[in-house]
C-alpha cells in the first residue's frame, strides 16, 4: 500500500486554525511560539511512500517525527492537508472506517512502548486481534508465533513491568506484527535494543519487507540504521522537510548544512557500495576479436589491457604482452591468453572492496550487476575520494 | 440590617408549594418506583437476621478470605462480627449491615457509570462537579425533609439519604482514575482500532480500578457515618441504639452501639481495601 500526504500542517495550541494563515505566509516555528504561544509541529509536508518501501524519517529531537508518523493512522488530526493511503482519503473516513483501517491495514510500534500494564505479555501481543474479535485460541497462536520471532518465548505470562526496556520494546514490536498489517509504523522501534538484537531485528525487518512486501515507515536517530534499512530517507527540521532521497543521494549530495551535520560521522565505507565507485571500461573487445586487431587497439588507445566480453559477461583481461604473444604464436582466438579478473558485485560494501584493492597491488577489480553482467571497473580515485 | 432585596418569604412559600405539589402528584409513583429496593432490603435483612449467627460469621469470613487471600485477616473479620454479637447487638448489627450492603451496592451501580460519563464528556463534568460539592456539603437534614415527605418514614428514605451523602467520593474517584490513565497506553489501544467501548472496558476501567476501589472504600465509610442520621427517619439498627442512648441519656448504651458501628466500619474498610489491592496487584508500573 502506498501512502501519499500532501501539504500537511500541524499546529499545537488553543486555536490552531487561526494561526494557519501566518504559517502559510512563512512564519517559522520559533516566531510562532513567541508571537502566539502555538507550537508548529509540521510545516507543509508532502511525501510519497511507495508500496513495499522502507521509508525512514530522521531529524533532531523535537523536529516532528513522531507527530508526522501519527498522521498516517490519524492518531493526530492535521490542521490542514490530505492523507491518502492506497488511493483512499484517510481524512474522509468516519469513525467506523477508521477503526477498520487501524484494525486491519496499519499498525504501530510506539517510541514509549505504550504497553498495557494490566495485561500479560501474551495478552498485550494479541491485543490487536482481540480488538478485531478473533477467538482466544487463534489469537494466542499468532501472538505466540511473533513472540517467538522476537525472542521472547517463555515470557508470555509475565507483565510488562517485569521486563527490561529492550524486552518491552520487543513486545511492542510483536504486538504490531501480530495483526499482519500492510503498513507498519515504527517510531524508534529499535532504540532500546542492544546492538546484537538490534542487528537481528533489522535483518528480520528487511526479510519481512522483502518476503511480504510490507510498507514500513521507520523513525530512527541512528544514521547507520537509516542507511541500512531505508529505501528512502526523509530528513525533518523544525517541522519542515529538508530533504528526501535514497541513502546515496543524502550521503553524496546533502541539501544543506543541517543534513551535512547529520551525515558527517557516518562510516561511508559501510554504506556505499561498489556501484558508487564505478568507472566505465575504456576498451572492450569480444572473444571473437582477432589478436592482431586487439593488439592494435590496445596500442592505439595507449592502455595496458582490454577487457574481453562474451555478450555482456566478462571473460577476462587481455594485456598488451599477452596480445603480443598471441600474435607471435599466430593464435586465431584470444581464448588461451586471457588473465582472470577479480570481480565484485555492485552491492558489495566498499568496506569489503577496499582490502581487495590493497592486496591486489593495483590490479583492476571488475564490477558486475545483479545478473552477473559487466558494468565497469572500481575506480581507485573515486573510492579514495568517497571514503577518505 | 441587610435590606430585603426580594421577599424570601415568598420564595420559601414557592419552594414549599412545589414540594407539596410534587408529593401530592407523585408520591405514589415514587413509592412504586422504589418498591424493588425496599423488597431487596427487607429480603436481605430477614436473611441476615434469620440465619444462625455462626453461619453469618462463616460467610463473612469466607468472603473476606476471597477478597484478601489471607487467613489472618479473615479470622480478624470473624472476630469483629463476634464482638458485635458479644455486645448484645447482633440483631441491630444485622439490620445495619443489610442497609449498608444495599446502599453500597446502589452507590456502585449509580456512581461508576456517572464517573465514566464525567470522564468521557467534559460538559457533563462541568455540570456534575458543583453538584457533587453541594451533595457533600449540604446538611443532610435539609434533603431529609422532602425525601421523607415523598417516601414517608422508613427504610427507603434512609437508603436515599445514605446514597446522596456517600456516593460523591466514588463518582469523583472513578472520574479521576479514568483521567489518570496513561495517555500513551490509551493511544496504543486507539492505534489498534479499539472503539470507545473497547477502550473503556479493556483499558481505562481496568487501569482506573485502584482508584475506583478506593472510592468504594470511601463510600462504605461515609455510608456508615450516616447510620445515626438514617435511624432518625426510621431505619432500625445500630444507629437507632445510639439515638435511644442520646434521648435517654444512657451513655453506656450509646457507647456500645458506637463501638459496634466502628467494628462494622473496620470490617468494610479492610475487606474493600484488600480487594482493591489484590485486583490491582498485577498492574504496577515499571517504576
Ligand atoms: N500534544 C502536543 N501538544 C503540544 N505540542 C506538541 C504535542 N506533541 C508534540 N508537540 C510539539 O511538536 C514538536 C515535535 O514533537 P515530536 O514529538 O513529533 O518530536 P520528535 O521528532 O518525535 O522528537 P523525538 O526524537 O524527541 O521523539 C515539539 O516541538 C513538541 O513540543
Ligand atoms: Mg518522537
Amino acid at each position: 500500500m502506498n501512502i501519499q500526504i500532501r501539504n500537511i500542517y500541524k499546529i499545537f495550541g488553543k486555536k490552531p486554525e487561526a494561526q494557519l494563515a501566518k504559517v502559510k505566509d512563512g512564519m517559522g516555528k520559533d516566531d510562532l511560539l513567541d508571537a502566539t504561544g502555538h507550537t508548529l509541529g509540521l510545516d507543509n509536508i508532502s511525501l510519497d511512500i511507495d508500496a513495499g518501501q522502507i521509508f525512514v524519517i530522521m531529524g533532531l529531537s523535537g523536529s516532528g517525527k513522531s507527530t508526522l508518523i501519527r498522521h498516517f493512522n490519524r492518531l493526530i488530526e492535521p490542521t490542514d492537508g490530505h492523507i491518502m493511503v492506497d488511493g483512499n482519503d484517510v481524512m474522509a473516513m468516519n469513525d467506523q472506517e477508521l477503526e477498520d483501517f487501524r484494525r486491519h491495514k496499519i499498525s504501530m510500534v510506539f517510541q514509549r512502548f505504550g504497553l498495557f500494564p494490566h495485561k500479560t505479555v501474551l495478552e498485550n501481543t494479541a491485543y490487536g486481534l482481540q480488538v478485531q474479535g478473533l477467538g482466544q485460541a487463534e489469537r494466542d497462536k499468532k501472538a505466540n508465533y511473533w513472540l517467538e520471532q522476537v525472542g521472547l518465548k517463555g515470557f508470555e505470562s509475565q507483565h510488562p513491568h517485569q521486563l527490561s526496556g529492550g524486552m518491552q520494546q520487543r513486545v511492542g514490536l510483536a504486538r504490531a506484527l501480530t495483526t499482519d498489517p500492510e503498513i507498519l509504523l515504527m517510531d524508534e522501534a529499535f532504540s532500546a535494543l542492544d546492538p546484537l538484537i538490534r542487528r537481528e531485528m533489522q535483518d528480520q525487518l528487511l526479510d519481512l519487507q522483502k518476503s511480504l512486501n510490507k510498507t514500513i515507515v521507520f523513525i530512527t536517530h541512528d544514521l547507520d540504521e537509516a542507511l541500512r534499512l531505508g529505501d528512502k530517507i526523509a530528513i525533518l527540521r523544525d517541522g519542515k522537510l529538508v530533504q528526501t532521497g535514497s541513502p546515496e543521494e543524502i550521503l553524496l549530495s546533502p541539501a544543506d548544512d543541517y543534513v551535512q551535520a547529520f551525515i558527517q560521522d557516518v562510516n561511508r565505507a559501510r554504506v556505499l557500495t561498489a556501484g558508487h565507485v564505478l568507472q566505465p571500461a575504456k576498451l572492450t573487445v569480444t572473444l571473437k576479436s582477432q589478436p592482431a586487431q586487439v593488439l592494435e587497439l590496445i596500442r592505439s588507445n595507449g592502455t595496458d589491457y582490454a577487457c574481453v566480453l562474451d555478450g555482456r559477461h566478462l571473460k577476462g583481461l587481455i594485456t598488451q604482452l599477452d596480445a603480443q604473444r598471441a600474435c607471435q604464436e599466430q593464435a586465431d582466438s584470444l581464448h588461451n591468453y586471457l588473465s582472470a579478473v577479480h570481480t565484485v558485485h555492485c552491492d558489495t560494501e566498499l568496506e569489503q572492496v577496499l582490502p581487495e584493492l590493497l592486496t591486489r597491488h593495483g590490479a583492476p577489480i571488475a564490477v558486475t550487476d545483479n545478473d552477473g553482467q559487466f558494468e565497469g571497473w572500481v575506480s581507485r580515485e573515486k573510492l579514495i575520494a568517497l571514503v577518505a | 440590617m441587610f435590606p430585603e432585596l426580594f421577599s424570601t418569604r415568598e420564595l420559601r412559600k414557592t419552594i414549599d408549594g412545589s414540594v407539596d405539589w410534587l408529593v401530592t402528584e407523585y408520591a405514589d409513583s415514587f413509592e412504586a418506583l422504589t418498591q424493588p429496593f425496599l423488597t431487596l432490603l427487607i429480603w436481605l435483612e430477614q436473611l441476615l437476621r434469620g440465619a444462625p449467627w455462626w453461619s453469618v460469621i462463616l460467610v463473612i469470613a469466607g468472603l473476606s478470605f476471597a477478597a484478601s487471600r489471607n487467613w489472618l485477616m479473615s479470622a480478624g473479620m470473624a472476630t469483629l462480627l463476634f464482638f458485635i454479637g458479644a455486645l448484645g447487638l447482633w440483631d441491630q448489627g444485622m439490620q445495619t449491615l443489610a442497609l449498608m450492603l444495599v446502599a453500597t451496592g446502589l452507590s456502585v451501580t449509580i456512581g461508576i457509570p456517572i464517573g465514566i460519563l464525567m470522564a468521557s464528556y467534559d460538559r457533563f463534568r462541568k455540570v456534575m462537579l458543583p453538584l457533587l460539592d453541594v451533595m457533600q456539603t449540604m446538611p443532610s437534614f435539609v434533603y431529609l425533609i422532602p425525601v421523607v415527605m415523598l417516601f414517608g418514614l422508613g427504610k427507603v428514605p434512609a437508603i436515599f439519604a445514605t446514597i446522596i451523602y456517600a456516593v460523591p467520593p466514588l463518582i469523583r474517584l472513578t472520574d479521576l482514575g479514568i483521567r489518570l490513565v496513561d495517555p500513551d497506553v490509551l493511544e496504543a489501544s486507539r492505534a489498534f482500532g479499539a472503539n470507545r467501548r473497547q477502550q473503556m472496558l479493556g483499558v481505562q476501567l481496568p487501569l482506573a480500578l485502584p482508584n475506583i476501589m478506593a472510592g468504594i472504600n470511601q463510600t462504605t465509610m461515609m455510608a456508615l457515618a450516616m447510620v445515626v442520621v438514617a435511624s432518625m427517619i426510621g431505619a432500625r439498627g445500630l444507629g437507632q441504639e445510639v439515638l435511644i442512648g442520646i434521648n435517654r441519656l444512657e451513655v453506656g448504651r450509646g457507647l456500645l452501639a458506637g463501638l459496634a458501628i466502628v467494628a462494622l466500619a473496620i470490617l468494610f474498610d479492610r475487606v474493600t481495601q484488600s480487594l482493591g489491592q489484590r485486583l490491582s496487584a498485577g498492574q504496577k508500573d515499571a517504576s
